[in-house]
């Protein structure tokens, strides 16, 4: 399995990340080692094999829908690098 | 008390603050002085908050000079893993994207260290969001092994580990996705628990790959890690995957003999790559259990050879979506130099995680993307499933697993930072109990010729905690092989 340091751009866009040039060679490197590590799965044979994403056999188990005041909302609006009032600041989403 | 309180056990210092003998104070006095002198080589911590830990100290001995009754952990100093919330504390999961945010909010497991009446002493290093094996993909520098400073604690719950070893905090809590509890904890010579997924609530701990993700202590004892462990278990409402299981008992008897308790020994953990000298031990561990009455039977785990591929797929597919959510918007560090909202993601994201991140993320985001979604990610579910049926087929037959933690002990500082593949190797026996989502623990198991502590690893199924803590306690009691690092070996006193 060979990753491209075109696949790596695409995926760095995909993830949000920006790299530097070095970074997306020295990744595709590395992405390629570890995945070629992980291609022996591909011989496991998993016809029929159910997929498990919860081990517990536990299902969502939502909680009443009562609101309740959160007891430090100033500290989560601090946490933000930038704010406005009671707010997060973003830059502009549409132009 | 004339005794030095760094060497005393959780469940004696509990009670020794109950029975008046030594007030809160003192103890985490004590322990505050035992981290100035070696913390600066050591490195456990990333932030101390020793001036909270008095004033909480100073309460508890109000309450007992109220006559109210004390928790179970009255007076007891926790280290906390800093990827778990406590409320006014920086939350920097060792990452510069988290520097300088400051925890909202007491995770539900803090909240009931501190209903327990526990003192909390401070954070301490990871692995950079819990990804890594050694503690040294922090982005705030490199944790030290108590027993050789050469060589890494562990991970990804390094600091934890190393804090307890190092007397520095008789109990301490951390996160086990794959092995973060339970490796550091045999390298560093200390008891850690991965309790059942589910068990502990993870509501505060910052998440990594939700679906493996569970919190524990790390003790100088079994004792101790049992009376944590009760303390922190139990449903909470704020974790929609909590198990609706009341907490385990805070005393688990130690049993006499092991009569009756069938151990199993999966012939996969006994393979090329692991250590003669580990091997050794693990052999004259489970000649241990046999002496004590356990029967011994050889068990089959035939789909261990894929955990590690299966781990490495669905972990990072679960990361990159959950660290989705630092974007430069709402929490810590945001690149300046960004003009458009779509720069903002981009350039704080790459300039905030470290390099095994960038790469868990890059690596996750490949296995989910469109065309490669089913040969990797639909492909490892699949291969999960066969690893938790393997157990389930063992524990038809065996009460316990017993094997080795890790198949070295601790290895030197950059002797895998190059080679992402060597590193993800030494998770080859936690990560299985992640994937299958059952309980195990490390207990220390002697020690190598050059002085280096090795962990006996037992694995039992979903929920059945208390099993496992009954017979790591009479192993424990059998062998004494807890022996503190450096100028003054020993065993915590109970």
């Amino acid at each position: 399995m060979s990753v491209t340091e075109a696949d790596v751009r695409r995926i760095a866009k995909l993830a949000r990340l920006r790299l530097s040039d070095d970074e997306v060679s020295r990744y595709g490197g590395q992405l390629s080692k570890i995945l070629e590590a992980m291609a022996e799965l591909g011989a496991l044979d998993t016809s029929g094999v159910p997929a498990t994403s919860s081990v517990t056999g536990a299902v969502n188990e939502p909680r009443a829908d009562e609101p309740r005041p959160f007891p430090d909302r100033e500290r989560l609006l601090d946490n933000a690098p930038e704010r406005e009032g009671p707010y997060f600041k973003v830059r502009k989403v549409l132009e | 008390m004339s005794e030095d309180l760094t060497r005393l056990s959780a469940v004696r210092l509990a009670r020794a603050v109950r029975d008046g003998e030594a007030s809160a104070e003192d103890v985490v006095r004590a322990h505050l002085r035992r981290i100035e002198d070696k913390d600066p080589q050591i490195k456990a911590f990333l932030t101390l908050t020793a001036d909270a830990a008095l004033s909480q100290a100073r309460a508890v001995d109000e309450k007992r000079r109220r006559g109210a009754t004390l928790g179970a952990l009255a007076g007891v100093p926790v280290a906390i893993k800093d990827n778990i919330q406590v409320a006014g504390v920086e939350t920097t999961c060792a990452s510069r994207m988290l520097k300088g945010h400051v925890a909202a909010y007491d995770a539900t497991c803090v909240a009931r260290l501190k209903a327990a009446d526990a003192v909390l002493l401070g954070k301490t290093n990871l692995d950079e969001f819990a990804m890594g094996s050694s503690t040294e993909n922090s982005a705030f520098g490199r944790t030290a092994n108590p027993w050789d400073l050469s060589r890494v604690p562990g991970g990804s719950s390094g600091g934890s580990a190393a804090a307890v070893a190092a007397r520095m905090a008789p109990l301490a809590l951390g996160s086990d996705t794959g092995g973060s509890i339970r490796q550091p904890a045999a390298f560093c010579g200390v008891v850690g628990l991965k309790p059942t997924y589910g068990r502990v609530s993870r509501y505060g701990l910052v998440a990594f790959a939700s679906s493996l993700d569970q919190v524990g202590p790390f003790a100088g004892t079994v004792e101790d890690a049992a009376l944590a462990f009760s303390v922190v278990a139990g449903h909470d409402p704020m974790d929609a995957t909590s198990a609706r299981r009341p907490a385990p008992p805070a005393r688990i008897p130690v049993p006499a003999d092991l009569k009756g308790v069938r151990v199993g020994l999966p012939r996969e953990y006994f393979v090329e790559g692991l250590d003669p000298e580990v091997e050794r031990a693990i052999r004259s561990a489970v000649e241990t259990l046999k002496s004590l009455g356990a029967t011994i039977k050889e068990v089959g785990l035939p789909h261990t050879k894929h955990a590690i591929s299966t781990y490495y797929i669905i972990a990072p597919s679960e990361a990159s979506a959950n660290l989705a959510r630092f974007d430069g918007v709402r929490y810590g560090f945001v690149d300046r130099g960004a003009k458009t909202l779509e720069e903002v993601y981009e350039f704080t994201r790459g300039a905030g995680f470290g390099p095994e991140v960038k790469r868990r993320i890059m690596l996750g985001t490949y296995a989910l993307s469109s065309g490669y979604y089913d040969a990797y990610y639909a492909k490892a579910q699949r291969a999960r499933t066969l690893i938790a049926r393997d157990f389930r087929d063992a524990f038809a037959e065996v009460d316990l697993i017993a094997g080795p933690t890790a198949p070295t002990a601790a290895f030197r500082f950059g002797e895998k930072t190059d080679d992402p593949v060597a590193m993800y190797l030494s998770d080859v026996f936690t990560i299985p109990s992640n994937l299958a989502g059952n309980a195990s623990l490390s207990v220390p198991c002697g020690l190598t010729a050059g002085g280096l502590p090795l962990g006996l690893q037992l694995i039992a199924d979903a929920f059945q905690e208390e099993r496992l803590l009954a017979v790591a306690g009479a192993f424990e009691a059998a062998r004494a092989c807890l022996f503190w690092p450096g100028e003054s070996p020993g065993n915590p006193s109970k």
